[in-house]
């Protein structure tokens, strides 16, 4: 690891986002391959998540650290020459926000996290309905679906959301998640989920267990 | 006198006292509870969503029915709060989506749209002229019946002759219009207002005690929830620190007049502070103790130095916030607890607040009346009867909860209270 890229891992890890995007700029500038410099901000994220679990760091440095990856990843791109290799191997998740409930920004930071730490994440959105969760499913084939809600109204679109998949005989194989606001072990149980997780960095762990993936 | 309205005056006043003991840690004659509700009394009616939110009338039926089966010590009508559709229409209120409304179903209940209503590089102008601020900048960002308010001359230049020259400025179609909306939107309030008035003085013939309320925000919850958006408020933590926090020192001072001025008129005792941001997980202790704490705490003691009982939500598990929180004065404040464990709370608070709370929403929502009875009790045996706790579900009773297990949460009191 270049000494630049040490300063820019850390500068992201210790939410120095000025110099971050600085340092980022100037690699680029003076001929930094862009796909390592995306493969350093994933270095980076991984410290940040750790931190996470720790309880060092909160949701404030997980929405930082996306925004500062964001900024970079805008910078980068433009410069990848060929297109970035397609690893067939990567994990394949749908998740979105069940119907009748349209809260986003739990499920957008489990996307990111679940983006950055290497699954190929197909977001539905908000107000889901059941319809577009299997038709996505179908059409994806995923490892893993992830159901996200904040109201109560949430635990019966989830319940039926999973019931349907199931009618689609289209459960086999497939893990499910939930999350957000009130969910915890009873509403697992009642929805029938695989799992509930409390927070982005608790999906990724159980994403990761389920496929294997090193992430 | 006749005899029923002297017992519903007795009941009246053992129901009262009952609260009042639990509030200032005495030992009440048995643990309390409050009815606290937003579409739930509607739905347990046979109501839609959407009716509740424009049938005035009808919700009354509602709760009148909801509270006369579950005899609670204390009653909060939730009118105020979701009887709102017909001014929302009128004034196209913008940050929310509720049931009926722009094809949204009608049997959900209305939600908050997260988004960015003020920019950062705007902190200043509200830091400098916070009344200029929201009458040419907010209110038209917010509510299309104001957009003709963006057209507004600088209020506070209004003086003497050019006081006189401003109304050419306001004398516009659109002005017209606006005021047109306003007053209608406002009839329609007068008549919510007027209408649950109405059912108030009813069960207080029937010996229901009202808990007479006003409500505001914490300050960073006020930026994060209406004004700068979660995701903006919690960056400019660390982004644009000393903005937030000179923002928020104005704002505590404006929120203090504005409960003030609202109890004056309306003779409300106690205070609604609903808390969305401030939970573990999603803030440092540091952040807290910087930003979140000190604004709210500086709130909080002006309500209970005017003699206003606030009720503080404290949204989500706020376990590692107990110890910072006890800083205030003691038997004057109820802490309303949704997920933190109230076991502990009392460990560390019991001294210090009354405690409200917490049926899970969850075991509300999909458990069964046995699940409910053994919380419960375990809850009044462990925390309540030496009091200091006044029981309620984790935020309330849910929308979705079964009638069954709201009962059984009621008739715990009886149960196992004294």
């Amino acid at each position: 690891m270049s000494d630049a890229t040490r300063a820019l891992v850390e500068a992201i890890a210790e939410m120095r986002e000025p110099e971050a995007l600085t340092l980022a700029r100037e690699m680029l500038d003076t001929g930094c391959d862009p796909l390592e410099l995306l493969d350093s901000c994933r270095d980076a994220m991984d410290i940040v998540g750790r931190k996470f679990e720790e309880g060092e760091y909160f949701l404030v440095e997980l929405l930082l650290a996306g925004e500062m990856l964001q900024q970079i990843s805008a910078m980068a791109r433009p410069l990848i020459q060929t297109d970035e290799p397609k690893d067939e191997d990567r994990s394949t998740i749908v998740l979105g926000t069940v119907q009748g409930d349209i809260h986003d920004i739990g499920k957008d930071i489990v996307t990111f996290m679940l983006d950055i730490n290497g699954f190929e994440v197909i977001d539905l959105g908000v107000d889901v309905p059941v319809a577009k969760f299997i038709e996505a499913i179908g059409e994806a084939h995923p490892q893993v679906v992830g159901l996200s809600g904040f109201l109560t109204l949430s635990f019966n679109s989830m319940k039926q959301t999973i019931e349907a998949i199931e009618e689609a005989g289209l459960r086999q194989g497939l893990r499910i998640m939930i999350g957000g606001g009130q969910v915890d072990e009873s509403i697992r149980e009642f929805t029938g989920a695989d799992a509930f997780g409390a927070n982005a960095v608790a999906a990724v762990a159980i994403a990761r267990q389920w496929t294997g993936a090193e992430g | 006198m006749t005899a029923s309205a002297s017992a519903a005056g007795e009941l009246y006043a053992e129901r009262e006292k009952r609260v009042r003991d639990a509030i200032e840690l005495r030992t009440p004659d048995r643990v309390p509870i409050i009815f606290f509700c937003h579409f739930w009394a509607a739905r347990y009616a046979g109501m839609s969503f959407r009716e509740a939110m424009y049938d005035c009338e009808k919700l009354n039926e509602a709760a009148r029915k909801a509270i006369l089966e579950l005899e609670p010590d204390i009653f909060q009508l939730p009118h105020a709060a979701v009887n709102l559709g017909r001014p929302m229409e009128l004034m196209d209120y913008k940050q929310l989506e509720w049931p009926g409304h722009r094809g949204v179903d009608p049997n959900v209940p209305y939600q908050y749209l997260d988004r960015e209503y003020m920019l950062a590089e705007e902190y200043q102008e509200y830091i400098f002229d916070p009344t200029g601020f929201m009458l040419r900048k907010y209110l038209p960002r917010v509510a299309g019946v104001f957009e003709p308010f963006a057209m507004l001359p600088e209020v506070s230049t209004l003086f003497y002759l050019k006081l006189i020259h401003s109304t050419a400025a306001v004398a516009t179609p659109a002005m017209a219009e606006a005021g047109r909306a306003l007053f209608q939107a406002g009839r329609e309030s007068q008549q919510m207002l007027g209408t649950s008035a109405q059912l108030i003085a009813e069960l207080t013939e029937l010996g229901f005690p009202n808990n007479n309320l006003s409500f505001t925000s914490a300050p960073f919850d006020m930026f994060a929830d209406y004004f700068r958006g979660s995701k903006g408020a919690m960056l400019d933590m660390i982004r644009h620190p000393d903005d937030l926090l000179a923002a928020m020192d104005k704002a505590a001072e404006i929120l203090i007049r504005g409960v003030l001025a609202d109890a004056a008129i309306t003779g409300a005792q106690t205070v609604f502070i609903p808390l969305h941001w401030c939970l573990d997980g999603f803030m440092s202790p540091a952040q807290f103790e910087t930003f979140f704490w000190p604004p709210l705490r500086k709130l909080l003691c002006a309500l209970v130095e005017a003699d206003l009982v606030p009720h503080v939500l404290w949204e989500g598990d706020c376990t590692t916030r107990l110890e910072t929180i006890a800083d205030v004065p003691r038997a004057k404040l109820v802490y309303f607890f949704e997920r933190t464990d109230l076991f502990r709370a009392k460990e560390v608070l019991g001294d210090t607040v009354c405690l409200r709370g917490n049926v899970p929403a969850p075991m509300l929502t999909t458990g069964t009346p046995d699940d409910v009875r053994g919380f419960c009790r375990r809850l009044i045996e462990g925390v309540g009867r030496d009091g200091g706790l006044i029981l309620d579900g984790g935020i309330g009773i849910p929308d979705d909860a079964k009638p069954e297990n709201v009962r059984a949460m009621f008739a715990s009191v009886a149960e196992y209270g004294a």
